[in-house]
């Protein structure tokens, strides 16, 4: 495997969102700031890229039989990790973020990663994998989070881009994207957008 | 009595866990094609539901808990940081076991649920019910019924959407939108349905 294609296949031709369907729920809730959008895909990149590292490390030395328990503690002790560090520094933030963070150890993208890739391949190929998936995961969010953030309140990153109405500009926000729903429409055009670009990932009609 | 009926049905509805705050996404979208099982996928997760939060909730309530170990001789420890260890592990333990119950003495449900049990136990919905049940400092009481309401109301939604999406097969999709496409817009509307129940209090 080229280095090239594990960083940035799972971007658009194997998106862990978008195809997989795998860590759709932090997706949805944590998108309506950009700011609380890059701190989830750091956080997420990072857990996903250590746990595949230290699971493909002891891989040999796992029995099969515990291996789901033995791959659960290593993620859960990277989010404590994460957890722990983002409260210590940069409090507000892990406030607003209530769950979500912990919710990173259920997130399927890092077990899916961790149980089907590095438990079959070697450490730093396992590493590269999940940065990749991480990446991929950070690009549906980014655009989920820009949407949101510009047409819900005019802003991106907390700077007025589009001036609101109500405070004497021109823009009249739109509420639907404030609100979570909005999410789902965005990941289905997301979706859509990206089959139509590779045809050989549309469905059969059900 | 009240405050149970409360919390019981702000946890079906108001707070529902999928169509509110979005947990156990992964497997709502991914395991909701027939009705037939998204019944046993639903049933499943309100056992499991009923049993780990309360458990989770005497854990957190006589180990983690800021003081504690007071009655252990340590009353200044405070071991909340262990939280998520200890919850995920409790939840794998408590699927594990639920798994070799049920192929001992109910082997017909056994079969039904087949590979659903052991998925359930990355269920983000449990977890989160767990963390939900810590945040809001609930007790052991409250904690039964939140977990039997939660349960209850994430599969109420998983039906309700293999419900549409068996009678979605009949209608013309365009083409990249087929299958998880259309499956993404769906529930986007039932959420905004279920919003409707925002506000209402007992």
């Amino acid at each position: 495997m080229k280095v090239k294609e594990l960083l940035f296949d799972p971007i658009l031709k194997n998106n862990p969102i978008a195809l997989q369907i795998l860590g759709v729920c932090s997706a949805l809730a944590v998108t309506v700031q950009l700011n609380q959008v890059l701190i989830m895909c750091l956080a997420l990149t990072f857990v996903c890229a250590f746990s595949s590292l230290f699971v493909s490390i002891i891989r040999n030395h796992v029995p099969s039989s515990i291996r789901i328990i033995i791959q659960m503690t290593i993620i859960a002790s990277m989010v404590i990790l994460v957890n722990e560090f983002l409260k210590a520094f940069a409090y507000d933030v892990s406030k607003s973020m209530a769950v979500y963070v912990g919710l990173i150890i259920t997130n399927c993208i890092v077990m899916g990663r961790t149980e089907g890739f590095a438990m079959k391949n070697g450490p730093i190929s396992s590493f590269l994998d999940g940065i990749g998936n991480g990446l991929g995961y950070s690009f549906i969010l980014i655009v989920v989070g820009v949407f949101r953030e510009l047409l819900g309140s005019g802003k991106l990153m907390g700077f007025t881009i589009l001036p609101l109405v109500r405070d004497g500009g021109w823009y009249p926000s739109n509420g639907l994207m404030v609100l979570s729903p909005s999410a789902f429409f965005i990941i289905g055009f997301i979706i859509w957008g990206i089959r139509v670009y590779y045809p050989d990932q549309m469905e059969e009609s059900n | 009595m009240e405050n149970y009926i409360n919390i019981f049905v702000k946890a079906v509805f108001i707070e529902n866990l999928a169509l509110t705050f979005f947990l156990g996404m992964c497997t709502f979208l991914a395991v909701s094609k027939k009705v037939s099982t998204s019944i046993g996928l639903g049933i499943a997760l309100i056992a499991v539901q009923t049993i780990t939060i309360p458990a989770n909730n005497l854990i957190y309530t006589y180990f983690l808990k800021p003081g504690a170990l007071a009655w252990a001789g340590y009353p200044d420890l405070d071991l909340s940081f262990l939280g998520l260890i200890c919850y995920i592990g409790v939840i794998a333990a408590i699927v594990q076991i639920l798994e070799m119950f049920l192929d001992k003495y109910v082997p017909a449900l056994y079969n039904t649920l087949g590979i659903f049990l052991p998925l359930i136990t990355v269920n983000c919905a449990i977890l989160g019910g767990s963390l939900f049940m810590v945040e809001r400092n609930y007790n052991f009481a409250e904690s039964v019924t939140y977990g039997l309401g939660s349960g209850v109301g994430w599969a109420l939604a998983i039906m309700a959407l293999a419900g549409i999406r068996e009678k979605l097969s009949y209608s013309d999709v365009p083409e990249g939108l087929r299958g998880l496409g259309i499956t993404f817009i769906t529930v986007g509307l039932m959420a905004i349905v279920f919003m409707c129940f925002g506000g209402i209090q007992l």
